[in-house]
């Protein structure tokens, strides 16, 4: 079992620390957690990005490169993440551990002070964080914007997202617009009310005890500001589609290959979520080589090379995806939803089912063998509030019965559908 | 089995050659639940011409990788993919220019998994229906990249670089040249490539290294086959076919990627130095810490995807360089003359030892990702070098000897360019 320890450091800063010898990297992650809203979505995606170009004392990137360089070739980056309509944003650091490191130089400690340093001394110019990296982070955000079209996979999920929970904080994502009505003077207010406010969840795994880490980033995080906040935001999971019947979405780009994406809302079940039967249910019907979608829409069908799904828990949702031909559209579609009709009738074969259980029971637990797959973990059980050790995660997930997930296959509805197509198709309609 | 420990990155990997010519690694990590293993045969997208029974053989492209596929089908109508899942395991493979490798993390029943592995990997079932439909599938694959502008700018780029090696074609082949591909193709190819003897066999995890040879000897074909004698191509010039090719794309800002042939080294551990040499030249002139890629970052020519490689494979090496940027011949223009100014001025001496440092830092942290250990073994072995020697040589590798490589093998004037630019705006996007 590892050996894990969450303690509050300083007000609404609680440190999680996961010790363990087992790895050759150490693992830290600052993340400050808000509610999503359209006003602050954009500044505080940027923020972080703004703060690695640099600091007070390393005014440069390239001063920053030659200290991390320094540090072994430690790495320190820019992280977001949506945790269903909270945004988490930050930094995150992964370098050397200490004992590998061949002078015995304490790299724990230089991190944790280049960490705070980046996160409360940027370099700043009359008062503001400084105008140059302002704009270049704008510039470069825009044209990361714009380049999501590039992968249309992942355009195609996003523009599912979009719609289907347009009037949700779900649906809000960082806009060009918002971002270019970004000035070095909001940007600077947004900065000090971002680090006054947020909630501040700071993990930890590698080879150093709890009072070890816990000095490092005190000291580090000494002067954070920390302001009296309301209630802590929250998701707001909706239960039934928007509409009753589905809402069909299309759009075409010049492509060879059909994007065929399903937003489905989880229903009743997230009354009271059990975590592990959901996942148990998402491996049965899209989640893996043993699924539903991929031995039927693929294997079978030979529709597809990918087909498949992922519930986003937080939310309440699940997508389904599959590329496929133009003309195949409806014939995947059907199948598709044919599938989880099957499931909804009890459908599921014992070995599907227990396929489905030791693919969630393995993959939780050989999770916890990368650095990176442990803060994954304790960040996703301390932002559902599962107070548990992981292991016992994965006992859970032993537990699931077939009776739970068809409950929840018949709890699911279908929201929306989006397809992207070629344009040729499109000039045909 | 021989067993060796390498002090500096505190690991032991035990080895040993069976009788049927595989060679066995084992990585053992104590204390970890996950165990890795990864079976590979050195037959990848490029080994498209070869000897067997002294006869040169032609197959078209997109084989080893179609071959991937249909291995997972056994012959009584099951699939290894559902073999191995029922113990939770996740298996899968992937084909390269250079390889193919099968293989799953677990965390239960290990032995029976590798027996699973081995066995479908070892013994071939195809029928015409099922090449049939495959054929639908992997056609979908080939889509999937076709629509993807960094596979567009990659083969771009290496079409460039090589007249003959085939490198340049994807390693998925064409929708065109699977449809040539029947079950004989198939046979034949299992039979030449997938013998023991051209084959590696790496696992890594909390397991018993005899046990693993154990497994090996009981499952696997008991005699060794022949080492298939393989053609590239006519010998490459290293000057570029073209200069420069464009094409357009549904993307939303020019996309380049550029680069040069550098002079190929056959392999052993004179390979694995140059590999190591050319990654910190790169690392020197396009790295995360170089003051000239920064100056390009910070002043907005390129953005954070900006970044360079050194790859040799099948017989060539080549140098690259590329990203996302508004205007791409003038950051072309720039690295050019960057790379002139270093082959004239040389390194500073300070940055490159800490980029050394760093570099060793970096290669070290690797060792955490059973994936990336694995493959790297089963890669150096059949390049004949130790891939865990890899920090070591790195620390004994001098700024003259990765300049001289900047001087020797990095030449603008040989340089090539591949570009993907947006559409021209005739069809916005319609239809909601």
């Amino acid at each position: 079992m590892l050996k894990a320890e969450r303690r509050e450091i300083l007000p609404r800063v609680n440190l999680t620390c996961v010790h363990t010898d087992k790895f050759k990297t150490s693992f830290i992650t600052l993340n400050l957690i808000n509610g999503i809203s359209r006003e602050s979505i954009a500044s505080y995606q940027l923020i972080s990005r703004v703060l690695r170009r640099g600091t007070a004392k390393l005014p440069d990137m390239e001063a920053i490169a030659g200290a991390l360089d320094e540090l072994y070739g430690a790495d320190i980056n820019p992280n977001t993440r949506k945790i269903g309509e909270l945004l988490g944003s930050g930094l995150t650091a992964s370098f050397l551990s200490d004992d590998l490191v061949p002078k015995g130089e304490n790299l724990l400690e230089h991190v944790a002070a280049l960490l705070g340093e980046m996160l409360l001394n940027p370099r700043t110019e009359n008062g503001l964080l400084y105008a140059e990296y302002v704009e270049s982070e704008k510039r470069n955000a825009i044209d990361e914007i714009r380049a999501t079209i590039n992968e249309k996979r992942s355009y195609a999920i996003r523009q599912l997202t979009r719609k289907m929970c347009a009037d949700e904080k779900f649906g809000i994502f960082s806009e060009e617009e918002d971002i270019q009505a970004i000035t070095t003077e909001s940007l600077t207010a947004q900065y000090k009310k971002w680090l006054a406010e947020s909630r501040v969840e700071i993990l930890y795994a590698g080879t150093a005890e709890f009072d070890t880490v816990a000095a490092a980033l005190g000291a580090a995080l000494a002067e954070l500001p920390r302001a009296q906040v309301g209630a802590e935001p929250t998701t707001d999971i909706r239960l039934v589609p928007v509409t009753e019947e589905p809402r069909f979405f299309t759009e075409s780009l010049d492509v060879l290959q059909g994007q065929l994406v399903f937003g489905f809302r989880l229903g009743e079940t997230m009354k009271n979520p059990d975590y592990a039967a959901l996942s148990v249910f998402n491996t049965v019907y899209g989640g893996g080589v043993t699924s539903k979608l991929f031995l039927n829409v693929r294997e079978k069908l030979s529709l597809a090379y990918y087909a498949s799904s992922g519930v986003i828990d937080y939310k309440g949702i699940m997508i389904a995806f599959a590329g496929v031909e133009f003309t195949k559209r409806e014939l995947a579609e059907s199948e598709i939803l044919a599938q989880l009709e099957a499931m909804r009738r009890g459908e599921i074969e014992e070995w599907e089912f227990q396929f489905a259980k030791r693919a969630v029971v393995s993959g939780m637990v050989a999770n916890l063998d990368s650095p990176g797959g442990i803060e994954g973990t304790y960040f996703d059980m301390i932002m559902k509030g599962l107070d548990c050790a992981p292991e016992e995660l994965a006992q859970r997930a032993e537990a699931v019965t077939l009776q739970q997930v068809v409950d929840i296959a018949n709890s699911v509805k279908l929201d929306s559908v989006y397809f992207l197509q070629g344009t040729e198709v499109g000039n045909e309609q | 089995m021989n067993s060796k420990t390498y002090e500096s990155v505190r690991e032991q990997v035990f080895s040993e050659k069976l009788e049927n010519g595989l060679q066995v690694f084992v990585l053992p990590k104590r204390g970890f639940n996950k165990n890795f293993a990864f079976f590979a045969t050195d037959y990848g997208g490029a080994d498209r011409r070869f000897k067997v029974d002294g006869e040169w053989i032609d197959t078209p492209e997109g084989v080893a990788h179609f071959l991937e596929h249909k291995m997972f089908d056994t012959k009584d109508g099951g699939n290894a993919l559902s073999l191995l899942s029922a113990t939770g395991a996740q298996p899968n493979a992937f084909t390269s220019t250079q390889i193919t490798g099968y293989f799953f993390s677990g965390t239960e029943n290990f032995e029976t998994n590798l027996r699973v592995l081995l066995d479908f990997v070892s013994v071939p079932y195809f029928t015409d229906e099922s090449v049939n439909k495959e054929q639908g599938i992997i056609g979908q694959e080939i889509h999937m990249g076709e629509d993807n502008p960094s596979h567009a700018l990659y083969y771009g780029l290496m079409k460039l670089l090589y007249a003959n090696n085939p490198i340049r074609d994807s390693v998925a082949g064409t929708v065109e040249s699977i449809a040539e591909i029947t079950p004989k193709t198939l046979y034949d190819c299992h039979k030449i490539f997938y013998n023991p003897s051209n084959m590696a066999l790496v696992v890594v995890g909390d397991v018993e290294p005899e046990r693993v040879c154990e497994i090996a000897r009981e499952v696997l074909p008991k005699e060794a086959g022949e080492q298939p004698l393989r053609d590239y191509g006519a010998p490459e010039t290293g000057v570029p076919t073209e200069h420069e090719t464009t094409r357009e794309m549904e993307v939303s800002q020019p996309m380049f990627m550029a680069g040069c042939a550098a002079k190929p080294v056959s392999g052993g551990e004179a390979l694995q130095r140059r590999d190591i040499v050319g990654g910190l030249a790169i690392e020197m002139i396009f790295g995360s810490s170089s003051p000239f890629a920064l100056e390009l970052y910070s002043s907005g020519a390129v953005g954070r995807d900006f970044g360079g490689g050194f790859e040799s494979a099948v017989g060539v090496a080549y140098t690259m360089f590329g990203g996302q940027c508004r205007d791409p011949q003038s950051v072309y223009d720039k690295v050019k003359a960057e790379i002139r100014r270093v082959q004239a001025e040389g390194f500073d001496e300070t940055r490159f030892n800490r980029v050394k440092k760093a570099t060793y830092g970096k290669s070290m942290r690797t060792f955490d990702s059973f994936d990336d250990v694995a493959y790297g073994i089963a890669q150096s072995h059949f390049h004949g070098f130790d891939a865990l020697r890899g920090p070591e040589v790195l620390l004994e590798v001098t700024s003259d000897e990765v300049l001289k490589f900047v001087r020797e093998n990095v030449e603008p004037d040989n340089m090539a360019i591949s570009l993907v630019l947006p559409l021209k705006p005739q069809h916005e996007g319609n239809g909601e």
